[in-house]
């Protein structure tokens, strides 16, 4: 990919003769490599599970957190580059926080995820400036009933009712496409989604990592916030039991 | 205290009823004790289903409700839908209480959006904000406390609310020296807004 | 316009510079037509009467009517002077209700930042103490004072019980018992019988206590009203009733033998 560059792949601000903007790719580069993160949207609320690949055993627990809250009822879910999601998440909160000054009101995470794009969409212009090296989703649960979007580097961004990041994006798009998900409750799918983490794991390339998971809906008040220890646990007990469930029918066959 | 700049010394009332709002005001402008305008409109749009009423200095307000109304409209657009009654309410609010030394605006803020209904907001001199069932506002208001806090009740129907804000506005232009000519409401419903005219033996005149 | 010269400036040390005559000009000091300082100061419009605060066994209870008074005019009736700041801050407001709202807006904006760190850290009621006295203290320096007294309650960082005071000019202490307004005259007396040397007072005894202080203010303070809201805050709870009425005692007035 890098060899085919030819020169035109050094600054955001110029266009390859046939009409591409490396830089760009790039940055959605980056965002492949991250661990996966995957965001369900069902009937009550939306869910986030993240595969946060744990590069050291010498990280605390629960360090370089990958689900953000921007305010009391938007949740964040970024793949990429960390610090690039910090600074966003950073950008996030603060449009969410004018809007509340301004209108006295949440903002609608629709409008969160249009002011988002402008932004990312902004870095991909200048020559310099680099994009953002990572993809975001945001969600909520509000006025609007359960709402879930995803902007990439890009800017580009779009509504989903069920969405994946990340190096395992396709397989775990895959499983998310077995589900109806409109048709579950946070309850089940806080599940589901650590299940599909699990699944899509790939233990050979990368060993350890950390299960994060949030949620938002109508049981958390239209809250934002990480799941609770029990549902955790549930869901990851859950998640490993469908696992050895698959190998031992594998070995059967 | 009077002021020689053209002033809306004047009387507002707006009340709640189920399904809406019923907004009105007198119509007169004075310049100190004279009367610049008799017929005024102090019912003034904002976007299509949220309206305001004015009283205090009458360049401050309309200038409020201009700018009001151009980042309501943008807000519109951005959106993808119409502002809510609050957010209306609120972006006068940031204005009277940042400007709150150099504003002479008291203003009372109405309308109707999908997901609360009809609503009211106070916005007194000074900058505060508060939701109210029934408000009023202006010099007139002070002589129809009793007769809006006796009279209103919450399940009228609109014409009923229609009757209680022609009266209280009535009852004003009769005591107010600084209220005066005829008496113009707005009903503002989900099918939008209704706006009437009471002149003469319209208005309710006490024996 | 420069103040100070340096004797550089004023003598040439060497000859072969031109003469530079502006140089040894004595122009006074440098006199400016003389300004009326800017009077940004403004008078509460407004306003909420007294808020009255105390500490009990295991906890801070703070009271305030409900009313907004504009002028003498008792024109709103329906407004909460209380504030619940998270789980671990309550706090009341005296004086004019849009810097309130002003004020209440950015805390409420700042606990939503706080939440949103997640990092278990939460401000407690002498550090939003503190932080208000830096606000209200800042405003008054710049002559545009923020016209409210705020009543803090909490528990500290070890758990006792936290009442703060803080002003429009930023003067501030903390006592087991604290009335702002006009509440200031009529309740502490009460207060401080009650309280004074005596062990901590029993919940429903503050209660009790608290609701006989905003009946006599009702009494006595012509911009007091009869509707009123209390929170309590203890260790992991914090309540606001809010429909709570002062019952008036009248008998008195039948043995009145003024003007019989």
């Amino acid at each position: 990919m890098s060899s085919i560059g030819t020169g035109y792949d050094l600054s955001a601000s110029q266009f390859s003769p046939d009409g591409r903007v490396f830089q760009v790719e790039y940055a959605q580069k980056a965002v492949e490599n991250s661990g996966t993160v995957i965001g369900l949207r069902g009937k009550d609320g939306v869910v986030f599970a993240v595969e946060k690949i744990i590069t050291s055993k010498l990280f605390e627990q629960s360090t370089n957190k990958r689900i953000f809250t921007v305010d009391r009822h938007v949740g964040l879910a970024v793949a990429g580059l960390i610090a690039d999601a910090r600074a966003l998440a950073e950008t996030a909160r603060t449009e969410a926080s004018n809007y509340r000054a301004d209108y006295s009101a949440p903002i609608p995470v629709r409008h969160l995820a249009d002011r988002l794009g402008m932004y990312l969409h902004a870095y991909t212009l200048y020559s310099f400036v680099r994009p953002f090296g990572c993809s975001v989703m945001m969600a909520a649960y509000g006025e609007d009933g359960p709402e879930l979007f995803m902007a990439d580097p890009s800017g580009v961004h779009f509504g989903y009712y069920g969405c994946s990041i990340g190096k395992a994006r396709q397989s775990a798009k895959t499983e998310i496409e077995k589900l109806k998900t409109s048709e579950l409750t946070c309850a089940e799918l806080i599940k589901e989604a650590a299940k599909i983490i699990y699944v899509i794991h790939d233990e050979v390339k990368d060993k350890e990592f950390e299960l994060e998971l949030s949620w938002v809906g109508e049981h958390t008040g239209g809250r934002h916030q990480l799941v609770p220890k029990d549902v955790h646990e549930a869901a990851e007990r859950y998640a490993k039991a469908a696992l050895e469930e698959d190998s031992d029918s594998d070995e059967a066959m | 205290m009077e002021f020689f700049f053209h002033c809306l010394q004047t009387t507002l009332v707006a009340a709640e009823f189920p399904g809406g709002v019923v907004i009105g005001a007198d119509s007169r402008t004075s310049t100190g004790t004279y009367v610049a305008n008799r017929v005024s409109n102090k019912i003034t749009r904002i976007t299509d289903s949220v309206y305001c009423c004015r009283s205090g200095s009458a360049a401050d307000t309309q200038a409020l409700a201009d700018i009001v109304s151009y980042r309501m409209a943008m807000h519109e657009i951005e959106m993808g839908r119409p502002a809510a009654v609050r957010t209306v309410a609120n972006t006068f609010r940031e204005m009277c209480y940042q400007y709150r030394d150099d504003l002479m605006a008291g203003i009372l803020c109405a309308g109707y959006d999908r997901t609360h209904g009809g609503q009211i907001y106070s916005l007194p001199i000074g900058g505060m904000m508060v939701r109210q069932k029934v408000a009023s506002g202006g010099s007139g208001s002070t002589y129809i406390y009793g007769y809006l806090d006796s009279n209103y009740k919450p399940d009228f129907t609109a014409e009923q609310c229609v009757d209680f804000i022609r009266k209280g506005v009535s009852l004003a232009i009769h005591r107010d020296g600084s209220s005066g000519g005829v008496c113009r409401v707005a009903i503002i419903t989900a099918n939008g807004v209704e706006r009437r005219t009471f002149t003469g033996d319209q208005l309710f005149v006490p024996q | 316009m420069r103040f100070t010269t340096s004797t550089m400036d004023l003598m040439p040390l060497q000859a072969s510079q031109p003469f530079d005559p502006s140089k040894y000009r004595y122009t006074g000091p440098n006199v400016q037509p003389r300004q009326l300082p800017n009077t940004r100061s403004q008078a509460p419009i407004t306003t909420g009467t007294s808020v009255i605060g105390l500490q009990f066994d295991g906890g801070v209870m703070i009271a305030a009517d409900k009313l907004g008074s504009y002028g003498s005019l008792a024109r709103y009736q329906n407004i909460g002077r209380l504030m619940r700041v998270n789980d671990h801050v309550i706090l009341g407001c005296t004086g004019d209700y849009a810097d309130f709202q002003f004020l209440r807006d950015i805390i409420d904006q700042k606990m939503i930042d706080e939440e949103c760190l997640d990092d278990g850290i939460v401000t407690r009621a002498p550090a939003l103490h503190c932080w208000l006295t830096r606000v209200l203290y800042n405003r008054r320096s710049r002559f545009d004072p923020l016209w409210t007294t705020f009543v803090v309650g909490g528990l500290d960082d070890d758990g006792k019980p936290f009442l703060g005071f803080v002003d429009k000019l930023g003067t501030a202490y903390t006592a087991p018992q604290i009335v702002s307004g006009m509440g200031g005259h009529l309740a502490t007396p009460l207060l401080r019988e009650k309280m004074d040397g005596q062990p901590p007072l029993s919940e429903a005894a503050a209660r009790e206590l608290l609701i006989r202080c905003m009946t006599v203010c009702y009494y006595r303070d012509c911009r007091a009203f009869s509707k009123f809201q209390i929170a309590t805050l203890k260790a992991g709870s914090i309540k606001i009733e809010d429909d709570l009425e002062v019952k008036g005692d009248w008998e008195v007035a039948h043995f009145s033998k003024e003007h019989a």
